[in-house]
């Protein structure tokens, strides 16, 4: 671990583990993420890359080690207690209710309203009005905020997440997996949104299994296998090759590269 | 992006001032009218009406009509918040003997006590609203399917119904009422008649549009009506975000219950006594006015007023084919298809709404 800077980590976990039942889900798991930096998150399937964010989110409790939030120890009771702490989660394929029209989807959970009493009501024009500028400020032009969500494509969908986590004075992001249904060029897409989130002075967790796409944005790399941490790298330490290296199990790509050489 | 014009700042203009996005094709007013939750119902609901006022002598005289309101409003009343409930992604198979249920506890009570109507009336509202929130604290704590929940519940309060009513009464129904203190106000509020225009209206109608109108503001104006569509359009979603998916739930189950609570008052006061075996399979008739209006079955879709239009092509056929003078038999058979029909559109239009451009 080096730590070159001196400032407070928006999130630091040192240490964590989680435990379901007699499965060891994560062992000793340290990440920090600072603001305006990504730190990726990078596994196979397995490797308990979902405990990890879970974790974060609040979804559910660590069973060892350390979570701190701008160095206060915390333990997150719900997914509301996170978002209420700037920690905001976009999920992967839970992020948005399909039918529902984008500005609805962008304010769900928040909703704001004006008059009072029983007569409290959304305040539906402010809704419309700020989803369409707060995606177009994303660089993201909706031909129409009342199309449902479900016809948005799947980059176009994360992008909306993103916007919605940012609008919400966010400080910290945690993406699942953001690229993985993705093309090629909707994943370019999706980054340079995440680059976005960075450039607005947001910490983000990037979770993905794709090193290229963790090695063209990130600043800190961690890396897990098997519910354990095998790295945990900052961006000038490590170069895309070792990376890739690294998470593939090193070891286990070499003899498989040897198994299918022909000839 | 500053070169992104005033399309920006212009903002969703009611009445389409904000300049036209060039990859917006030009939506014609059908298609907008097409993506409606209601429109099957309402096309149904025309067709029905053109039929029967060819078909049958006099269903368009002002004493049919209020025949026709009257019948639909008694469907209605409970089929609002079981559309609700439908959108919220859950079902209740209890609704119906809920509401005889109601009627039952309301007028047992009084009688019993020997109290004011108004007392049994109150008492009721409390037990119909805790099995309304049983149904939900079951439904949200077991992570059943609200199919098997509100199964158990149908069947429980179905003995409990006709046990009670002969462990107190002896007979399959209630004593008379009729000379209890506060039945006439209470006859007034719940089953009254009122001339209007020419027309005999029931009271149940004011009833009917007053809960139509309330939930039509609930479901598109409020948080809670974010909230609904939510939880039965991606539950998983919706806790993710911080939506309270349990509380919504079990407040969508008491909504049942109230509805419930008023029709079953309306069942007593109409008259003075009520049997107790009544109001089994009426809850499927309430799903499928809800359907009818283009509630998707697997939640997240519909309306209020479509529930509202159900209930109406119900009234209007179930009686229309009493003063076309045909065997009732028929109208289970017009149901069914009608029932067939609207699914069938209600998924094409979900379709197009989901569809991946």
């Amino acid at each position: 671990m080096t730590v070159t800077e001196e400032r407070v980590p928006l999130v630091e976990l040192t240490d964590v583990s989680k435990h379901y039942g007699n499965v060891r889900a994560l062992e000793g798991v340290s990440l920090e993420v600072h603001a305006g930096e990504i730190t990726c998150v990078l596994g196979d399937n397995g490797a308990g890359k979902s405990t990890l964010i879970k974790t974060i989110a609040g979804l559910h409790q660590h069973d060892g080690g350390t979570l701190r939030i701008e160095g206060e120890e915390t333990r997150l009771a719900s997914p509301r207690d996170a978002l209420d702490r700037g920690i905001a989660t976009v999920y992967q394929d839970l992020a948005v209710v399909s039918l529902m029209p984008v500005w609805r989807n962008f304010f769900l959970g928040s909703e704001p309203r004006k008059g009072k009493g029983p007569f409290a009501r959304l305040d539906t024009d402010l809704m419309r009005r700020t989803t369409r500028e707060e995606l177009l400020r994303m660089g993201i032009d909706l031909r129409d905020v009342d199309q449902p969500i479900g016809t948005l494509s799947g980059g176009e969908r994360q992008c909306v997440a993103i916007a919605r986590a940012v609008h919400f004075g966010a400080k910290v992001l945690v993406l699942d997996e953001p690229t993985a249904a993705l093309g090629v060029k909707q994943s370019g897409v999706v980054l340079k949104y995440v680059a976005a989130a960075r450039d607005a002075g947001l910490g983000v967790v990037l979770i993905t299994h794709n090193p290229h796409h963790a090695h063209l944005v990130g600043d800190r790399f961690v890396l897990l296998r098997r519910g354990a941490m095998v790295g945990n790298h900052t961006r000038d330490e490590i170069t895309l090759d070792e990376l890739t290296k690294q998470m593939a199990g090193g070891a286990d790509l070499d003899a498989l590269h040897h198994e299918l050489k022909r000839g | 992006m500053t070169t992104t014009d005033t399309r920006a700042t212009g903002g969703p203009a009611p009445g389409g001032e904000r300049p036209r996005d060039e990859r917006l094709l030009r939506t014609s007013p059908l298609r907008k009218l097409l993506s409606r939750p209601e429109l099957g119902s309402v096309v149904g609901a025309l067709a029905v009406l053109v039929f029967f006022a060819v078909a049958a002598d006099g269903f368009l005289r002002p004493s049919s009509i209020s025949t026709v309101l009257y019948a639909s409003s008694t469907i209605g009343i409970m089929a609002v918040p079981v559309a609700l409930l439908m959108i919220g992604g859950e079902f209740d198979l209890s609704a119906g003997v809920m509401v005889t249920s109601s009627a039952l506890i309301s007028s047992m009570f009084s009688y019993q006590m020997t109290a004011n109507i108004w007392v049994g009336a109150g008492v009721s509202l409390l037990v119909t609203l805790a099995v309304g929130a049983f149904n939900g604290f079951m439904l949200t704590r077991t992570k059943l399917p609200s199919f098997i929940v509100t199964l158990g519940t149908f069947l429980m309060l179905t003995g409990m119904n006709l046990g009670f009513t002969k462990l107190i009464d002896g007979t399959v129904s209630t004593k008379s009422i009729g000379d209890m203190e506060g039945f006439p106000s209470a006859h007034a509020l719940f089953a009254s008649t009122l001339g209007i225009g020419g027309v005999d209206l029931k009271v149940t109608v004011l009833w009917w549009l007053g809960l139509v109108a309330l939930a039509s503001w609930v479901l598109l104006r409020t948080r809670v009506g974010n909230w609904i569509f939510a939880v039965g359009g991606n539950e998983d979603a919706a806790r993710a975000v911080g939506v309270p998916v349990a509380k919504t739930k079990i407040g969508l189950y008491m909504g049942v219950a109230f509805g419930a609570w008023v029709s079953g008052q309306h069942l007593l006061f109409s008259f003075d006594t009520v049997q107790s075996g009544e109001g089994v399979g009426n809850e499927l008739i309430y799903i499928i006015a809800a359907v009818i209006g283009g509630c998707l079955i697997t939640g997240g879709y519909g309306s209020a007023v479509g529930s509202a239009v159900g209930a109406l092509l119900f009234g209007m056929t179930s009686k229309g084919i009493v003063f076309a003078e045909w065997n009732p038999d028929w109208f289970k058979f017009f149901l069914g298809a009608m029932l067939l029909l609207a699914t069938l559109l209600n998924t094409w239009v979900r379709k197009r709404a989901e569809a991946t451009k």
